[in-house]
């Protein structure tokens, strides 16, 4: 059983602030950390890996020094790490980001199972998983939230659609993205980190993929543009309501029905 | 749109893909299978093909935008009923259609009943509400529903395509903006139409920190997903003239390898920290009176009733619904607070909700610190009022 864990590196901290004249977000500081929900991904791989055996692969596409992170993913117990770093990668989209990742997986060989986080803590679009899924060609249930049963051939899992919850099966290969809270992840491994310390992170660059074909990664391969960026208005301002009671309740009502709640 | 690709290495010359095309769109070429342009991207030749020789190949290319017209809907089911963000999309689908004189059409996939619930559209002003009916489209299957979505689109061609962002519309719409090589702007809070076409999108990210403005300025369709409760909804209209056009679903179509084991409600009751309306009822609440109708407004509300530390202890309430450093801490869309002094202790724990409204008969009581809307009135007169306001408001 082979299973591909995709993380991402994200902001530390997600106080961003805006350069009002040029829209674009103001430098953000060095501190990175894992996308949080990506942990919950890992956790799923790997106790998936306890269960059936296999061999879990964490994949990220970002900067050279996404280095530590993977570092960290060893430490919590994957058996390779690969990093695709690459300028021509700069600027990708949903689009590109999972067209770039599934020429990776395609490089790797391919996997039974796929795990992807539910979303990431900046762009925070929750589309990559679905997105590389399309790509491949493969099922997939997204935001699962519990996982019932895994063999070395198919997976059954939760997942919530509306006020209902479905219990879907898929044999591999397949993808999934995991809802946070799934597990609790595991922290990283003092005795792994000492037993993993020499151990090679791979790089793949533009260069060793098989499709070549510029227009589909990076800036140029991205559909959406992102045309600028601003703060929220903030809902700091506090209003006294006035008037008779009446006129306070009804002024309540309005607000309740402004706000789509009744 | 020539988007499929055959591996003339793989393919075994079969014609099992060209026999089951529902849309005539194969045929034996020199160099092997050829596409025309009847394909609607439907996927059932990669199906059926027993060689793994089909797959999609998306090409990017600028696009002629005057080729794309028109606001395609996605109408979600949620299980048996129309999800209700379906009602909002096509409210502002029909504001954002008026800039450019495009129409509105809708979408719906499922299995029994789908084709009642398109009738129902019709009653909002929709052109054309595209069925795909088939008990092979029960249970939500990202797969075999992006497949009909995507025959819908291919056939139709559609400026925009607006997703409600649901668990299921966020699972279903990358594979469609993949499969056409566009562009998908999750989880938009606002839209404007362009003069020429372009869709301004505009959605938070990290976390809410920053609005970021999207366009798609080169592919065709623009894909947009929409929150719940975050458009206007659509009103009826007199004299509605739309039809319901039933789309031919073969049984390759529905065809998934997603099988569905069970589906349930959810009957467990929420916790108050993954509620998005609560109503507080501190000691201002003096008696059964006052609780019943806190109770009422909670309910009317759809969300939970909460309490403050004193109330729990004279045994109102079990701790779970206990706010505060010695309970738990909220972060809710809405907040009422009835009768509450708003002690540190309390308000520490809840301030960070998105909206506090606040009653209180004293002037100077804390809470009114941190409420985002302050009524300094007896809620023995506030409520009862409020709570008839609504009840008339739903039986409307
Ligand atoms: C403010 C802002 C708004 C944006 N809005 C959009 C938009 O509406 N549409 C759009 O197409 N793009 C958008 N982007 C670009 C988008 O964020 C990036 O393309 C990013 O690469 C993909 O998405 P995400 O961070 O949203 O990941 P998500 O789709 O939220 O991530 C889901 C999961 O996919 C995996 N994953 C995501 N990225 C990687 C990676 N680089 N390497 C390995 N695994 C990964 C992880 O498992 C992750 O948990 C936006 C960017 C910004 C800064
Ligand atoms: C270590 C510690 C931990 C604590 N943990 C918690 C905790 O987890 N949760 C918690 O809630 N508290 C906690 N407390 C207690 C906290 O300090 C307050 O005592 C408590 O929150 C007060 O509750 P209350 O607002 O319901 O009552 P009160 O402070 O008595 O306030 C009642 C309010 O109702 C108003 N009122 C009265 N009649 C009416 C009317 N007819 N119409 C409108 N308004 C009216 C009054 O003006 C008053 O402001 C803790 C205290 C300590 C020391």
């Amino acid at each position: 059983m082979k299973i591909i864990v995709c993380i991402k590196q994200v902001p530390a901290t997600m106080k961003v602030e805006v350069d009002a004249e040029s829209g674009t977000l103001k430098r953000i500081g060095q501190n990175a950390k894992t996308n949080p929900y990506d942990l919950y991904a890992i956790e799923a791989a790997l106790r998936i890996r306890e269960q059936v055996g296999g061999s879990v692969t964490a994949l990220t596409m970002g900067p050279q020094q996404t280095e530590e992170m993977m570092r960290d993913a060893y430490m919590m117990g994957v058996d390779e790490a690969v990093v695709m770093s690459d300028p021509k990668f700069a600027g990708s989209d949903v689009l590109a980001t999972s067209f770039t990742l599934f020429q990776g997986i395609r490089l790797l060989g391919g996997a039974d199972l796929i795990i992807c986080g539910k979303q990431t803590t900046d762009g925070d679009t929750a589309q990559i998983g679905p997105a590389i899924a399309e790509h491949m060609g493969i099922p997939h249930v997204a935001w699962v939230s519990n996982i019932e049963r895994v063999t070395t051939d198919l997976i059954s899992v939760i997942q919530k659609t509306g006020s209902f919850i479905q219990e879907s099966e898929m044999k591999f290969p397949c993808l999934i993205t995991v809802d946070k809270d799934i597990f609790v992840p595991r922290l990283p491994s003092y005795r792994l980190g000492l037993a993993t310390a020499n151990k090679n992170i791979r790089f793949i660059s533009f260069k060793d993929l098989s499709d070549k074909n510029m227009t589909r990664y990076g800036l140029i391969g991205s559909p959406t543009k992102v045309e600028k960026m601003f703060q929220p208005e903030s809902s700091d301002g506090q209003e006294y309501i006035n008037g008779t009671s009446i006129e306070k309740a009804d002024s309540i009502f309005e607000l309740l029905k402004n706000q789509k709640i009744i | 749109m020539n988007f499929i690709h055959f591996d003339v290495n793989k393919c075994i010359l079969c014609r099992e893909c060209i026999e089951k095309c529902p849309f005539n769109a194969l045929c034996m070429g020199k160099n092997g299978i050829e596409v025309n342009d009847a394909c609607r991207m439907c996927s059932v030749c990669v199906k059926v093909c027993s060689a793994e020789a089909i797959s999609f190949e998306q090409k990017a290319g600028v696009v002629d935008k005057s080729e794309w017209n028109g606001i395609l809907v996605y109408i979600e089911q949620d299980h048996g009923d129309i999800h209700p963000v379906a009602f909002e999309l096509i409210g502002e689908a029909h504001r954002l259609a008026a800039i450019v004189g495009f129409d509105v059409y809708a979408v719906i996939v499922g299995a029994d009943g789908t084709e009642n619930n398109a009738e129902k559209l019709i009653a909002y002003g929709v052109k054309k509400v595209f069925v795909y009916e088939h008990k092979g489209f029960y249970g939500f299957k990202a797969d075999c529903y992006t497949d009909a979505v995507s025959d819908c689109i291919a056939m139709l061609k559609p400026s925009v395509v607006l997703i409600g962002a649901t668990s299921v519309g966020r699972s279903l719409s990358p594979r469609l903006s993949t499969r056409f090589h566009t562009g998908l702007t999750a989880d938009c809070t606002k839209l404007l139409m362009s003069e020429n076409t372009d869709l301004i999108q505009i959605r938070p990210a990290f976390g809410g920190n920053i609005m970021a403005q999207i366009l798609v300025e080169d592919s065709r369709p623009q894909f947009a997903t929409v929150r719940y409760k975050v458009m206007e909804r659509a009103e009826k209209i007199e004299n509605p003239v739309g039809e319901v056009v039933r789309c031919n679903v073969t049984d390759y179509l529905a065809q998934s390898r997603i099988k569905v084991c069970g589906i349930k409600s959810i009957h467990r009751k929420k916790m108050i920290e993954e509620e998005e309306i609560l109503v507080v009822a501190g000691r201002g609440v003096k008696d059964e009176k006052g609780l019943n109708l806190v109770k009422g407004l909670a309910e009317n509300l759809g969300g939970q009733l909460c309490f403050t530390r004193p109330m729990i202890e004279s045994g109102l309430g079990d701790t779970a619904h206990q706010i505060g450093l010695s309970g738990r801490t909220v972060k809710p869309k809405l907040i009422i607070t009835c009768g509450v002094s708003g002690a540190i202790q309390f308000s520490s724990c809840m301030n960070g909700s998105e909206c506090i409204i606040a009653i209180n008969n004293d002037p100077n009581s804390q809470i009114f610190n941190i409420a985002h809307y302050c009524i300094v009135d007896n809620l023995y007169e506030i409520v009862p009022r409020l709570l008839e306001r609504i009840q008339t408001q739903k039986e409307a």
